[in-house]
Protein backbone atom coordinates (compact mmCIF):
# COMPACT_ATOMS: atom_id res chain seq x y z
CA UNK A 1 0.00 0.00 0.00
CA UNK A 2 2.75 2.42 0.90
CA UNK A 3 6.01 3.03 -0.76
CA UNK A 4 8.61 1.04 1.17
CA UNK A 5 10.89 3.10 3.34
CA UNK A 6 14.38 3.34 2.03
CA UNK A 7 16.58 3.02 5.06
CA UNK A 8 19.01 5.51 3.59
CA UNK A 9 16.43 8.30 3.34
CA UNK A 10 15.68 10.61 6.21
CA UNK A 11 12.20 10.85 7.73
CA UNK A 12 11.49 14.24 6.10
CA UNK A 13 12.18 12.62 2.70
CA UNK A 14 9.73 9.89 3.59
CA UNK A 15 7.01 12.40 4.51
CA UNK A 16 7.65 14.36 1.34
CA UNK A 17 7.38 11.17 -0.71
CA UNK A 18 3.95 10.55 0.78
CA UNK A 19 2.91 14.11 -0.04
CA UNK A 20 3.87 13.33 -3.64
CA UNK A 21 2.12 9.97 -3.59
CA UNK A 22 -1.24 11.35 -2.44
CA UNK A 23 -0.98 14.56 -4.47
CA UNK A 24 -0.54 17.23 -1.81
CA UNK A 25 -0.34 20.50 -3.75
CA UNK A 26 -0.24 23.13 -1.01
CA UNK A 27 1.82 23.11 2.20
CA UNK A 28 1.41 25.79 4.85
CA UNK A 29 3.98 26.30 7.59
CA UNK A 30 5.54 28.67 10.05
CA UNK A 31 9.34 28.34 9.89
CA UNK A 32 10.49 25.64 12.30
CA UNK A 33 13.83 23.98 13.04
CA UNK A 34 12.36 20.48 13.37
CA UNK A 35 10.56 20.78 10.04
CA UNK A 36 13.37 22.64 8.25
CA UNK A 37 14.36 19.81 5.90
CA UNK A 38 10.76 18.94 5.01
CA UNK A 39 10.02 22.63 4.39
CA UNK A 40 13.03 22.84 2.07
CA UNK A 41 11.86 19.74 0.18
CA UNK A 42 8.42 21.30 -0.31
CA UNK A 43 9.91 24.62 -1.39
CA UNK A 44 11.99 22.84 -4.03
CA UNK A 45 9.06 20.78 -5.33
CA UNK A 46 7.38 22.37 -8.37
CA UNK A 47 4.23 20.35 -7.66
CA UNK A 48 3.80 22.01 -4.27
CA UNK A 49 2.90 25.62 -3.50
CA UNK A 50 4.63 26.38 -0.22
CA UNK A 51 2.89 29.06 1.82
CA UNK A 52 4.79 30.64 4.69
CA UNK A 53 2.34 31.80 7.36
CA UNK A 54 2.53 34.41 10.12
CA UNK A 55 0.56 32.12 12.45
CA UNK A 56 -0.50 28.50 12.14
CA UNK A 57 -4.16 29.52 12.32
CA UNK A 58 -3.86 30.94 8.81
CA UNK A 59 -2.98 27.48 7.55
CA UNK A 60 -6.37 26.10 8.56
CA UNK A 61 -8.08 28.54 6.23
CA UNK A 62 -5.55 27.73 3.52
CA UNK A 63 -6.41 24.02 3.73
CA UNK A 64 -10.12 24.73 3.41
CA UNK A 65 -9.64 27.02 0.42
CA UNK A 66 -7.35 24.54 -1.30
CA UNK A 67 -9.93 21.79 -0.85
CA UNK A 68 -12.69 23.99 -2.26
CA UNK A 69 -10.50 24.42 -5.32
CA UNK A 70 -9.84 20.68 -5.62
CA UNK A 71 -6.35 20.55 -4.12
CA UNK A 72 -5.04 18.59 -1.17
CA UNK A 73 -3.08 20.52 1.44
CA UNK A 74 -0.90 19.71 4.43
CA UNK A 75 0.20 21.79 7.40
CA UNK A 76 3.53 21.68 9.21
CA UNK A 77 3.72 23.15 12.68
CA UNK A 78 5.24 22.93 16.13
CA UNK A 79 3.17 21.75 19.08
CA UNK A 80 2.88 25.36 20.23
CA UNK A 81 1.21 26.18 16.92
CA UNK A 82 -1.64 23.79 17.65
CA UNK A 83 -2.77 26.13 20.39
CA UNK A 84 -2.95 28.97 17.88
CA UNK A 85 -5.44 27.06 15.73
CA UNK A 86 -8.14 25.83 18.07
CA UNK A 87 -11.17 27.89 17.04
CA UNK A 88 -10.20 27.79 13.36
CA UNK A 89 -10.09 23.98 13.47
CA UNK A 90 -13.92 24.19 13.65
CA UNK A 91 -13.85 24.98 9.95
CA UNK A 92 -12.34 21.60 9.09
CA UNK A 93 -14.66 19.57 11.28
CA UNK A 94 -17.79 21.54 10.51
CA UNK A 95 -17.40 21.27 6.74
CA UNK A 96 -15.51 17.97 6.48
CA UNK A 97 -12.27 19.17 4.94
CA UNK A 98 -9.61 16.46 4.76
CA UNK A 99 -6.35 17.62 6.29
CA UNK A 100 -3.01 16.17 7.35
CA UNK A 101 -1.01 18.06 9.98
CA UNK A 102 2.57 17.11 10.87
CA UNK A 103 3.52 18.37 14.29
CA UNK A 104 7.04 18.58 15.67
CA UNK A 105 6.82 18.24 19.43
CA UNK A 106 8.35 20.61 21.93
CA UNK A 107 8.00 20.58 25.67
CA UNK A 108 8.61 16.90 26.20
CA UNK A 109 11.58 14.52 26.00
CA UNK A 110 14.80 16.45 26.67
CA UNK A 111 13.16 19.88 26.56
CA UNK A 112 15.37 22.48 28.22
CA UNK A 113 12.80 25.31 28.07
CA UNK A 114 9.99 24.98 30.61
CA UNK A 115 7.92 27.59 28.75
CA UNK A 116 7.32 24.97 26.03
CA UNK A 117 6.02 22.38 28.45
CA UNK A 118 2.46 23.58 29.18
CA UNK A 119 1.39 23.48 25.50
CA UNK A 120 3.53 20.44 24.66
CA UNK A 121 1.83 18.35 27.32
CA UNK A 122 -1.71 19.13 26.12
CA UNK A 123 -1.10 19.14 22.35
CA UNK A 124 -2.45 15.67 21.61
CA UNK A 125 -5.53 16.12 23.82
CA UNK A 126 -6.28 19.49 22.24
CA UNK A 127 -6.12 17.91 18.79
CA UNK A 128 -8.46 15.09 19.81
CA UNK A 129 -10.94 17.50 21.33
CA UNK A 130 -10.78 19.50 18.09
CA UNK A 131 -11.85 16.46 16.08
CA UNK A 132 -8.52 15.10 14.88
CA UNK A 133 -7.39 11.52 14.67
CA UNK A 134 -3.95 11.57 16.25
CA UNK A 135 -0.96 9.32 15.76
CA UNK A 136 2.35 9.61 17.49
CA UNK A 137 5.73 8.65 16.07
CA UNK A 138 8.65 7.91 18.37
CA UNK A 139 11.19 6.43 15.96
CA UNK A 140 12.20 7.05 12.36
CA UNK A 141 11.36 3.51 11.24
CA UNK A 142 7.64 4.15 11.94
CA UNK A 143 7.39 7.30 9.81
CA UNK A 144 6.66 5.59 6.49
CA UNK A 145 3.81 3.44 7.74
CA UNK A 146 2.15 6.01 10.00
CA UNK A 147 2.41 8.99 7.65
CA UNK A 148 1.24 6.82 4.76
CA UNK A 149 -1.80 5.64 6.68
CA UNK A 150 -2.51 9.13 7.96
CA UNK A 151 -2.43 10.66 4.48
CA UNK A 152 -4.76 7.96 3.18
CA UNK A 153 -7.26 8.47 5.98
CA UNK A 154 -7.20 12.25 5.62
CA UNK A 155 -7.79 12.38 1.91
CA UNK A 156 -9.81 9.25 1.23
CA UNK A 157 -12.23 10.01 4.02
CA UNK A 158 -12.15 13.80 4.40
CA UNK A 159 -10.87 13.36 7.94
CA UNK A 160 -8.64 15.57 10.04
CA UNK A 161 -5.45 13.67 10.87
CA UNK A 162 -2.58 14.89 13.04
CA UNK A 163 0.75 13.12 13.33
CA UNK A 164 2.92 14.03 16.28
CA UNK A 165 6.63 13.69 15.66
CA UNK A 166 8.09 13.21 19.11
CA UNK A 167 10.94 15.27 20.43
CA UNK A 168 12.84 12.03 20.77
CA UNK A 169 12.57 11.55 16.99
CA UNK A 170 13.52 15.08 15.99
CA UNK A 171 16.02 15.56 18.81
CA UNK A 172 15.97 18.25 21.48
CA UNK A 173 16.65 21.78 20.33
CA UNK A 174 20.39 22.37 20.25
CA UNK A 175 21.70 25.47 21.96
CA UNK A 176 25.31 26.37 21.36
CA UNK A 177 25.51 29.36 23.67
CA UNK B 1 -20.41 56.24 2.76
CA UNK B 2 -21.77 53.26 0.95
CA UNK B 3 -25.00 51.36 1.44
CA UNK B 4 -23.68 47.85 2.05
CA UNK B 5 -26.48 45.98 0.32
CA UNK B 6 -26.48 48.18 -2.79
CA UNK B 7 -22.69 48.00 -3.01
CA UNK B 8 -22.44 44.21 -2.74
CA UNK B 9 -25.38 43.80 -5.12
CA UNK B 10 -23.55 45.95 -7.66
CA UNK B 11 -20.29 44.02 -7.26
CA UNK B 12 -22.00 40.67 -7.85
CA UNK B 13 -24.21 41.68 -10.76
CA UNK B 14 -23.55 39.45 -13.76
CA UNK B 15 -20.85 37.79 -11.70
CA UNK B 16 -19.94 35.18 -14.29
CA UNK B 17 -17.40 32.69 -12.94
CA UNK B 18 -16.46 34.59 -9.78
CA UNK B 19 -15.69 32.48 -6.70
CA UNK B 20 -16.89 34.35 -3.62
CA UNK B 21 -15.89 33.85 0.03
CA UNK B 22 -17.87 36.14 2.36
CA UNK B 23 -16.86 36.46 6.01
CA UNK B 24 -19.09 35.49 8.89
CA UNK B 25 -21.90 37.76 9.98
CA UNK B 26 -23.15 40.66 7.93
CA UNK B 27 -20.86 40.02 4.96
CA UNK B 28 -22.38 36.58 4.49
CA UNK B 29 -25.88 38.09 4.75
CA UNK B 30 -25.00 40.80 2.21
CA UNK B 31 -23.71 38.26 -0.30
CA UNK B 32 -26.79 36.09 0.25
CA UNK B 33 -29.03 39.14 -0.25
CA UNK B 34 -27.37 39.76 -3.61
CA UNK B 35 -28.66 36.34 -4.72
CA UNK B 36 -27.86 32.84 -3.56
CA UNK B 37 -25.22 31.16 -5.72
CA UNK B 38 -23.46 27.77 -5.45
CA UNK B 39 -20.08 29.49 -5.91
CA UNK B 40 -20.55 31.37 -2.64
CA UNK B 41 -18.70 29.72 0.25
CA UNK B 42 -20.73 31.27 3.06
CA UNK B 43 -18.93 31.48 6.39
CA UNK B 44 -20.83 31.31 9.65
CA UNK B 45 -17.67 31.03 11.75
CA UNK B 46 -13.89 30.91 11.21
CA UNK B 47 -13.57 34.61 12.05
CA UNK B 48 -10.24 35.90 10.79
CA UNK B 49 -9.93 33.14 8.21
CA UNK B 50 -11.83 34.56 5.24
CA UNK B 51 -8.84 35.98 3.37
CA UNK B 52 -6.80 32.78 3.91
CA UNK B 53 -9.59 30.54 2.60
CA UNK B 54 -9.70 32.76 -0.46
CA UNK B 55 -5.91 32.48 -0.81
CA UNK B 56 -5.99 28.67 -0.75
CA UNK B 57 -8.73 28.74 -3.36
CA UNK B 58 -6.91 31.28 -5.53
CA UNK B 59 -3.72 29.18 -5.48
CA UNK B 60 -5.67 26.02 -6.31
CA UNK B 61 -7.54 27.63 -9.22
CA UNK B 62 -5.26 30.26 -10.78
CA UNK B 63 -7.45 30.40 -13.89
CA UNK B 64 -10.45 31.64 -11.89
CA UNK B 65 -11.17 34.95 -10.18
CA UNK B 66 -11.52 34.76 -6.40
CA UNK B 67 -13.08 37.43 -4.17
CA UNK B 68 -12.96 37.49 -0.37
CA UNK B 69 -15.58 39.74 1.24
CA UNK B 70 -14.79 39.98 4.97
CA UNK B 71 -15.86 42.63 7.46
CA UNK B 72 -13.38 44.88 9.21
CA UNK B 73 -13.48 42.76 12.39
CA UNK B 74 -12.61 39.66 10.38
CA UNK B 75 -9.57 41.30 8.78
CA UNK B 76 -8.41 42.70 12.13
CA UNK B 77 -8.52 39.22 13.64
CA UNK B 78 -6.35 37.83 10.84
CA UNK B 79 -4.24 40.86 9.97
CA UNK B 80 -1.18 38.67 9.41
CA UNK B 81 -2.94 37.01 6.50
CA UNK B 82 -2.45 40.22 4.50
CA UNK B 83 1.30 39.69 4.93
CA UNK B 84 0.96 36.07 3.84
CA UNK B 85 -1.02 37.08 0.74
CA UNK B 86 1.55 39.78 0.01
CA UNK B 87 4.32 37.18 0.03
CA UNK B 88 2.37 34.81 -2.23
CA UNK B 89 1.19 37.46 -4.75
CA UNK B 90 -1.91 35.71 -6.15
CA UNK B 91 -2.83 37.59 -9.33
CA UNK B 92 -6.44 36.33 -9.22
CA UNK B 93 -7.35 37.41 -5.68
CA UNK B 94 -9.25 40.52 -4.58
CA UNK B 95 -10.13 41.23 -0.94
CA UNK B 96 -13.09 43.60 -0.55
CA UNK B 97 -13.41 44.65 3.10
CA UNK B 98 -16.88 45.81 4.14
CA UNK B 99 -15.64 48.33 6.69
CA UNK B 100 -18.33 49.87 8.88
CA UNK B 101 -15.75 50.40 11.64
CA UNK B 102 -17.95 48.46 14.05
CA UNK B 103 -18.67 44.92 15.25
CA UNK B 104 -22.20 44.54 13.91
CA UNK B 105 -22.92 41.06 15.23
CA UNK B 106 -22.16 41.89 18.85
CA UNK B 107 -23.92 45.23 19.27
CA UNK B 108 -22.06 47.75 17.11
CA UNK B 109 -19.04 48.32 19.30
CA UNK B 110 -16.40 50.42 17.49
CA UNK B 111 -13.55 48.50 15.83
CA UNK B 112 -9.92 49.55 15.43
CA UNK B 113 -10.76 51.19 12.10
CA UNK B 114 -12.95 53.64 14.05
CA UNK B 115 -9.70 54.73 15.69
CA UNK B 116 -7.96 55.15 12.35
CA UNK B 117 -6.33 51.79 11.57
CA UNK B 118 -5.94 51.88 7.80
CA UNK B 119 -6.21 48.60 5.85
CA UNK B 120 -5.08 50.26 2.62
CA UNK B 121 -1.80 51.32 4.19
CA UNK B 122 -1.37 47.86 5.73
CA UNK B 123 -2.07 46.09 2.44
CA UNK B 124 0.36 48.28 0.50
CA UNK B 125 3.02 47.75 3.16
CA UNK B 126 2.43 44.00 2.82
CA UNK B 127 3.06 44.12 -0.92
CA UNK B 128 -0.45 44.14 -2.37
CA UNK B 129 -0.28 45.28 -5.98
CA UNK B 130 -3.13 47.71 -5.48
CA UNK B 131 -5.15 48.93 -2.50
CA UNK B 132 -7.79 51.63 -2.40
CA UNK B 133 -10.57 53.03 -0.26
CA UNK B 134 -14.01 53.56 -1.77
CA UNK B 135 -16.71 55.67 -0.18
CA UNK B 136 -19.13 56.56 -2.99
CA UNK B 137 -21.59 54.40 -4.89
CA UNK B 138 -20.24 55.75 -8.22
CA UNK B 139 -17.00 53.89 -7.47
CA UNK B 140 -18.69 50.48 -7.33
CA UNK B 141 -18.42 49.97 -11.09
CA UNK B 142 -14.64 50.34 -10.93
CA UNK B 143 -14.43 47.88 -8.02
CA UNK B 144 -16.55 45.42 -9.99
CA UNK B 145 -14.11 45.77 -12.89
CA UNK B 146 -11.21 45.02 -10.54
CA UNK B 147 -12.93 41.84 -9.36
CA UNK B 148 -13.07 40.52 -12.90
CA UNK B 149 -9.86 41.81 -14.42
CA UNK B 150 -7.62 43.63 -11.93
CA UNK B 151 -4.17 42.15 -11.36
CA UNK B 152 -4.00 40.99 -7.77
CA UNK B 153 -3.48 40.88 -4.99
CA UNK B 154 -5.84 43.81 -4.57
CA UNK B 155 -7.48 45.13 -1.42
CA UNK B 156 -10.54 47.36 -1.58
CA UNK B 157 -11.54 49.02 1.67
CA UNK B 158 -15.22 49.79 1.21
CA UNK B 159 -16.42 52.33 3.76
CA UNK B 160 -20.01 51.37 4.45
CA UNK B 161 -22.59 53.00 6.71
CA UNK B 162 -22.71 51.46 10.22
CA UNK B 163 -26.35 50.52 10.02
CA UNK B 164 -28.38 47.48 10.93
CA UNK B 165 -30.02 45.89 7.89
CA UNK B 166 -32.40 42.91 7.89
CA UNK B 167 -30.57 39.60 7.98
CA UNK B 168 -30.73 37.39 4.91
CA UNK B 169 -29.76 33.92 6.06
CA UNK B 170 -28.32 31.52 3.49
CA UNK B 171 -27.55 27.80 3.78
CA UNK B 172 -25.95 27.03 7.16
CA UNK B 173 -24.87 23.38 6.89
CA UNK B 174 -21.10 23.48 6.36
CA UNK B 175 -20.90 20.19 4.49
CA UNK B 176 -23.75 21.23 2.19
CA UNK B 177 -22.17 24.62 1.43
CA UNK B 178 -18.84 22.94 0.67
CA UNK B 179 -20.25 20.12 -1.45
CA UNK B 180 -22.46 22.47 -3.45
CA UNK B 181 -19.50 24.79 -4.09
CA UNK B 182 -17.20 21.98 -5.24
CA UNK B 183 -19.86 20.44 -7.49
CA UNK B 184 -20.56 23.80 -9.13
CA UNK B 185 -16.86 24.55 -9.60
CA UNK B 186 -16.23 21.17 -11.20
CA UNK B 187 -19.25 21.52 -13.47
CA UNK B 188 -17.76 24.49 -15.31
Amino acid sequence: MHSPADLTTSWPDTIHAHFRRVGVRQVGYVPDAGHSLLIALCQDDPQIADVVLTTEEEGVGLVAGAALGGQRAALLMQSSGVGNCVNMFSLLRNCGFGCIVLITMRGEFGEFNPWQVPMGTITEEVLRLSGFLTYRIETADAVDEVVGAGCDMAFNGNLQVAILLSQRLIGPKQWTR
Amino acid sequence: MLDRRDFVQHLLTDRGDLLVVPGLGSATYDVAAAGDHPLNFYLWGAMGGTAMIALGLALARPERRVVAIPGDGDILMGLGSLATIGVKQPKNLVVVVLDNAHYGETGMQPSHTSAGVDFVAVALACGFRKALTVTRSEEAAEVRRLLHSGEGPILVNAKIKPEDVPRVLPLRDGHAIKDRFIAALNAR
